[in-house]
């Protein structure tokens, strides 16, 4: 029995149900993790005696016919910015290198909560920053699907993981765009929730108005289960919303007659070919189960490009001052405290981050405020009104999720090339919307690309809904990634490590 | 607005405290000119009366009442400093004789 891809859904209910033991799903994990993860570089660390623990305990309670949540014994991977008590967590940084966090996040409480068992980190562009992986400390990720591309980013050991079948789910977080694009890439779903919908408290902060934590998994309805499972009322975030959660699994009807799909002129100007001819597929299969299409405008829509790297990097730059070698992590040698902030920074951050602490810094300082980032806090209002005026005709927003399918590493020459793989994604973030992006088909080279959903705030429902019409028409089916094949005997050792033991990276 | 000098650019590492080795601070100049030329487009918008968002969804940040909960042990939030004596973490003296801040 080969249980790598094996929905959550069915992972969980066949656990239940007696067919299999969770152990036995862990332990079929660690066996495909231990085969080709040296080659493919999802995992940063993995907690093979914590999972081990874990899976053993939901075996115990079904042995003694005790209820069973939700998600048990289902194998969950957790990027690397989400903290996680006893086991490394790096966010792709060398200055949080051996860094054991003391406590849970909010979302990992609730999946351990849900019964999931948290099979390890997976790498990520350094502290969020990027759009393919390639900005991690520690090594390259590489796409399931071609080995040779990138899977996306800054979400891209999520990504790939689960395309893989390294874990059945795994969670990501979203900035501008880093669920949806490397999900687009990888050929999963990748949601975004509504900014409040699911608390940001453990999450190694980047850009506080805009992050927001999400599911990536191989099908929509898992995507639902999972949600289901994080969202919810966090007083320890004080942007977390207070409000009713659905029951996103029973949204998944596949009802959409009547539905009206907004297909905003300034998102199907730019794109490939390839991506155009799938995106226009999947509007096909939306209309022609009742839904209805209406063509509209964004027109703030090309500023979101500059508002958005004004507004994040103002952020972070205020996040990131944090790490100053004082409380943890890694620390340079110095002769002054101000020569030790400064040189431990130097050393422990990577160039992205240098460069967006910096530019972060500029928008920010005394006199350039108002020309900058308030500038970009205004632009943000109209780009918001733009899809509030949106959604007094429509019920969703469809476009591409990216312009172009996965890219090759080293292919982006310039950060302002890198900045322009988010095109589609950033505005979401900026307005606060629910994003999802879902697979619609695949390039001439084999390559997946995502359809993207935008709903209204907290109407991840209809997302949900819309989404699994356009996988059951267009997506990926049982199509698994072919890059895997040029896999073959690890070359190297696996990553499975003790609990607080990081694996040394090296490949990046 | 998008051509920075180096002196800027140094500047601008000082208030962000981080080191930038000499290569770095001249590839910084030339990559933050060229992004800072891509905001150009935010200047020509007209956004006279708009107010700034800070957030994107409205809401009332929430004050919660003041009494101690349940934290973490004094063991568990010193364990990862670099360096500490007993309870106290260590760091460099913030006094150096003889040394001008920069910008001072």
């Amino acid at each position: 029995m080969t249980s790598e891809f094996w929905s959550v859904a069915d992972t969980a209910r066949r656990i239940a149900a007696g067919e299999i033991t969770a152990l036995a799903v862990l332990e079929a994990t660690l066996a495909r993790i231990t085969a080709i993860d040296g080659e493919l570089g999802a995992y940063l660390a993995v907690d093979g005696d914590g999972a081990r623990a874990a899976a053993a305990e939901i075996d115990r309670r079904r042995a003694q016919n005790q209820p069973l949540p939700p998600l048990a014994g289902v194998p969950i991977a957790l990027k690397d910015v989400l903290v996680t008590r006893g086991v490394a967590t790096t966010a792709g940084s060398k200055i949080l290198e051996g860094w054991i966090p003391p406590y849970d996040a909010h979302v990992v409480d609730k999946l351990r909560a849900a019964g999931a068992v948290v099979v390890g980190k997976v790498n990520c562009d350094e502290f969020a920053m990027g759009s393919s992986t390639e900005n991690s400390a520690y090594r390259l990720t590489k796409n399931p699907w071609n080995l040779a591309r990138v899977p996306g980013g800054s979400s891209g050991g999520s990504s790939a993981a689960v395309a893989a079948g390294l874990c059945a789910a795994s969670l990501g977080t979203d900035t501008g765009g880093s669920i949806r694009q490397p999900a687009a890439f990888c050929g999963v779903v990748g949601l975004k929730p509504t900014y409040g919908r699911v608390s940001r408290w453990g999450v190694v902060a980047f850009a506080s108005s805009l992050d927001q934590v999400g599911p990536l998994t191989r099908d929509v309805a898992d995507a639902a289960l999972v949600l289901q499972a994080i969202a919810g009322f966090d007083p320890r975030d004080s942007t977390s919303l207070d409000v009713p959660v659905p029951a996103f699994a029973s949204a998944l009807t596949g009802d959409v007659a009547g539905l009206r799909i907004g297909l905003p002129q300034e998102f199907f100007e730019a794109m490939d070919e390839d991506v155009r001819g799938a995106v226009r597929g999947a509007v096909a299969a939306l209309v022609e189960r009742g839904a209805e299409t209406v063509d509209l405008s964004l027109p703030h829509t090309k500023l979101a490009l500059p508002a958005y790297y004004l507004v994040a990097p103002a952020e972070a730059s205020s996040n990131l001052a944090r790490y100053d070698g004082v409380r943890y992590g890694q620390r340079a040698p110095a002769t002054d405290l101000t020569e030790m902030y400064a040189r431990t920074r130097g050393a422990g951050f990577g160039p992205e981050v240098k460069r967006r602490i910096m530019l972060g810094t500029y928008a920010l300082r005394a006199g350039y405020y108002e020309a900058f980032y308030k500038k970009a806090q205004q632009i943000r209002t109209l780009i918001k009104r733009d899809f509030d005026k949106a959604f007094r005709y429509c019920d969703v927003i469809l476009t591409p999720t990216t312009p172009t399918a996965a890219f090759a590493f080293g292919a982006k020459a310039s950060p302002v090339d890198m900045y322009l793989a988010d095109v589609f994604t950033l505005s979401c973030n900026l307005a606060g919307l629910p994003g999802i992006s879902v697979p619609c088909g695949l390039t001439g080279d084999g390559l997946p690309i995502g359809a993207q959903l935008l709903g209204k705030p907290l109407d991840e429902v209809t997302l949900l809904r819309a989404g699994q019409v356009i996988e059951r028409a267009v997506g990926l089916g049982d199509r698994r990634p072919t890059g895997l094949a040029a896999i073959g005997p690890p070359s190297r050792p696996a990553r499975i490590t003790k609990p607080g033991h990081a694996a040394p990276g090296g490949d990046a | 607005m998008s051509a920075l000098t180096r002196t800027e650019v140094s500047e601008l590492a000082v208030l962000a405290r981080l080191h930038l080795e000499p290569g770095e601070l001249d590839r910084m100049q030339r990559e933050l000119g060229a992004i800072l030329a891509h905001f150009e487009a935010l200047a020509a918008v007209d956004t006279a009366g708009v107010p700034a968002m800070t957030h994107a969804v409205p809401m009332d940040l929430r004050l919660r009442p003041d009494l101690p909960e349940p934290s973490l042990s004094q063991e568990a939030a010193l364990a990862s400093a670099p360096r500490r004596a007993g309870e106290l973490i260590v760091v460099p003296s913030s006094i150096t004789p003889g040394r001008v801040e920069p910008g001072a």
